[in-house]
């Protein structure tokens, strides 16, 4: 087994040990919240994926950028796996906080600044993937979709900050759960591993990813070289 | 005009080109010389690469890999001024339907930021013999009209290099003695022209070098005085495995 | 290369010179927005408490859906006539593309909003003949020309074109649609600028971001 392998199993057998420790922790360890009672449990996961998912992100963002520049497909590669990843994670979110929603709100939805902002995030990045699904063949694709990474995650912050600005002048009248608030020390310290079994399975699947995806370009060129052979003849095969 | 303008030895010069569509390699390790004044013909079966060749040094498309330099100028590096000196004509009339012969004219020659536009628009529409319908819509025109109307289009910033994509498709028999003579007396030697067809009459009635590309390279160029249809006839089928 | 403004009054001239032989883009526009209106407006109901409420709501969804058909139809007709091809052979900077066809884009969606808003009075009871509200509809219509022309001409190239524009187009003009219905609730409501200072300043901002934006990605999607 090479170097890489090595590495890339011993990450999983790590990545597993944390989730199996976490989850043992988070259902059976942590005490219950006394103010949510056992739902609240939801919100390592809720956190965790938050975090991971902007962290995905900020990765589509680099790899753009980076194919937009030199123009190289290892950052294209590094870019569609990220945004994968990233639609997964906030399909996660999204569920966890509705999950959350409707046994604290009473609602099962509310446009509360952070989940309307990850709603706006999920739209954003399925776009990034039904664009690559739809456009022409070659490096077309690759280049509209770097271009709405960047946008995509310029715009983030401003339609945070617009929905805020929004629920400033209509003024809910639910009240949500704040992130912090009445956190103790044991809790605390459980988010922070379960943040970093999370990043630590993130990082896994990144790898996987585009190792996965450079395995797929070399099929597809294989089999445009062979296809172009077969037509020609002889002489200048 | 031509000579006095001429920048760099050759007219178009062509290093390792190669162009990718995401798995496909349409173009690959291509080189090609072509020296001012010359009139290069290619033939090719399709999928050879032709029209891919005609839009990378048309600056529509970029080449994934290879050094380009057209009437001198680096294709990376100066774009705009290869543009400059270069009139394509390809299938589509490039044309808006709705708006007059004229209107396209102008339009085109502001974009290019011509001056005295009006003279040349007489000259260019005078010599593709496109006078006398300049004030008719372009969608009411017929396919033969709308073909000389764009090359009207092609030559009216005066470029030194013509590119032509299969030109004579679709050309009623006036136009096309009209585009032999333009490419003929009194223009030969003054343009460098590269034409892609599939008419070896026409190709090596007008040339004088002939190519033939198969499998996104230039497998044959010759010059025309030795070649004759015949021979032209079975070294196409050699390379390419097809007939013409 | 050409000059950028000369070059940007040609595009933009001939876009005008197509558009009222056509009247494609503008008669798109209106005829979406005045079947919104008419069906929000029936759907909502005729209550008079609700109307103002839902008033400026409803003029923005109108105008949203409406500046993405008009935004749609601005490429369609350089992508089906080939006539892409035709601009991309000039010697002009690809900046001076994109601000011609935005401009072009910004003046038949302004037209549009303009003669849609005597109608928009006479539905819901609303003068929206304020200047707060005027300039608040500039503003944010050139939010959606910046950003919808850079998507549209992406758009254009994709299969389910039609799709494409508004999944890539909505999410991202949010912060102008909250910002523009905010002010001009605050208009309809006799406010003055103080009031509307922070949502003004929202759309500034969005507008500033995606122009620049825009201007420098247009290359990038122009180019094979």
């Amino acid at each position: 087994m090479s170097i890489g392998m090595v590495l890339k199993n011993g990450l999983f057998v790590v990545c597993a040990t944390m989730m199996l420790v976490i989850l043992y922790l988070i259902f059976m360890w942590v005490p219950t919240d006394n103010i949510q009672g056992t739902v609240q449990r939801i919100m390592y996961f809720h956190v965790s994926v938050a975090w991971v998912a902007f962290l995905a992100f900020f990765i589509v963002l680099v790899g753009s950028v980076g194919y937009l520049w030199k123009g190289t497909s290892k950052w294209d590669h590094l870019a569609y796996s990220a945004a994968e990843i990233g639609v997964l994670l906030t399909t996660l979110l999204l569920i966890t906080g509705i999950l959350w929603a409707k046994p604290i709100w009473g609602v099962w939805w509310t446009w509360e600044p952070r989940l309307t902002t990850s709603l706006m995030l999920w739209l954003i990045y399925v776009a990034y993937l039904m664009l690559r699904a739809y456009s022409p063949p070659g490096n077309q694709g690759a280049r509209y979709a770097a271009v709405l990474g960047i946008i995509g995650f310029i715009d983030v912050p401003i339609v945070y900050y617009s929905v805020k600005l929004w629920r400033t002048v209509h003024p809910q009248v639910i009240v949500g759960p704040a992130a912090s608030g009445s956190l103790d020390s044991s809790m605390r310290i459980l988010l922070f591993l379960t943040v970093a079994t999370f990043t630590v399975l993130f990082v896994y699947l990144l790898i996987d990813r585009v190792s996965l995806r450079k395995s797929e370009d070399e099929v597809e060129w294989v089999r445009g070289i062979a296809e172009q052979a077969s037509h020609l003849p002889l002489s200048l095969r | 005009m031509v000579e006095a303008d001429v920048h760099g030895s050759l007219a178009i010069r062509v290093r390792g080109l190669t162009k990718v569509y995401g798995p496909q390699v349409v173009l690959r390790d291509l080189e090609m010389d072509l020296s001012w004044g010359d009139f290069l013909i290619v033939f090719g079966p399709n999928g050879s690469g032709k029209t891919t060749l005609i839009k990378v040094l048309a600056t529509i498309s970029r080449p994934t890999e290879g050094e380009v330099m057209v009437a001198g100028y680096d294709l990376k590096r100066n774009p705009a001024a290869v543009r400059r000196n270069i009139g394509l004509v390809t299938h589509q009339p490039l044309l808006y339907g709705d708006m007059t012969g004229i209107e396209n004219l102008r339009f085109h020659g502001r974009m290019f930021g011509l001056s005295h536009l009006e003279k040349r628009i007489e000259k260019a529409a005078d010599l593709m013999g496109a006078t006398s319908f300049l004030g008719r819509r372009a969608s009411i025109l017929s396919h033969g009209m709308q073909k000389r109307l764009s090359l009207a289009r092609a030559i009216l910033h005066d470029p030194p290099i013509l590119l032509l994509d299969e030109p004579e498709t679709g050309l009623d028999q006036e136009a096309l003695e009209m585009l032999g003579q333009m490419m003929g007396s009194g223009e030969r030697g003054r343009r460098t022209v590269l034409m892609v067809t599939h008419s070896v009459e026409r190709g090596l009635a007008l040339g004088n070098q002939v190519a033939i590309m198969a499998g996104g390279k230039i497998a044959f160029h010759g010059d025309r005085s030795n070649v004759d249809e015949d021979m032209l006839k079975s070294t196409y089928s050699r390379f390419t495995g097809v007939a013409l | 290369m050409t000059k950028f403004w000369p070059t940007v009054a040609a595009l933009m001239w001939k876009d005008i010179l197509l558009e009222l032989r056509t009247k494609d883009i503008v008669i798109s526009i209106l005829a979406f927005a005045l079947l919104s209106l008419i069906i929000f407006n029936f759907a909502l109901g005729p209550s008079p408490q609700i109307t103002p409420v839902v008033a400026p709501g409803v003029l923005w969804v109108a105008f949203t859906f409406a500046g993405v058909l008009g935004l749609t139809r601005a490429f369609v007709l350089e992508k089906d006539q080939g006539n892409l091809v035709g601009l991309l052979i000039t010697p002009t900077s690809r900046e001076a593309i994109y601000v011609g066809k935005m401009l072009g884009s910004l003046f038949f969606m302004l037209m549009s909003e303009i003669i849609l808003l005597p109608a928009f009075a006479v539905l819901f009871n609303i003068s929206p003949f304020r200047p707060e509200l005027l300039l608040i509809i500039l503003l944010a219509t050139i939010g959606f020309a910046s950003i919808g022309t850079l998507f549209s001409a992406i758009a254009i190239n994709t299969r389910s074109r039609e799709i494409m524009l508004p999944m890539l187009f909505l999410p991202i003009v949010v912060p102008i649609i909250i910002g523009a219905v905010m002010a001009s609730s605050t208009a309809f409501e006799g406010g003055s600028w103080s009031d509307m200072t922070k949502s003004v300043q929202l759309i500034a901002v969005f507008d500033v971001v995606a122009l620049v934006f825009s201007a420098f990605a247009f290359e990038h999607v122009l180019q094979e």
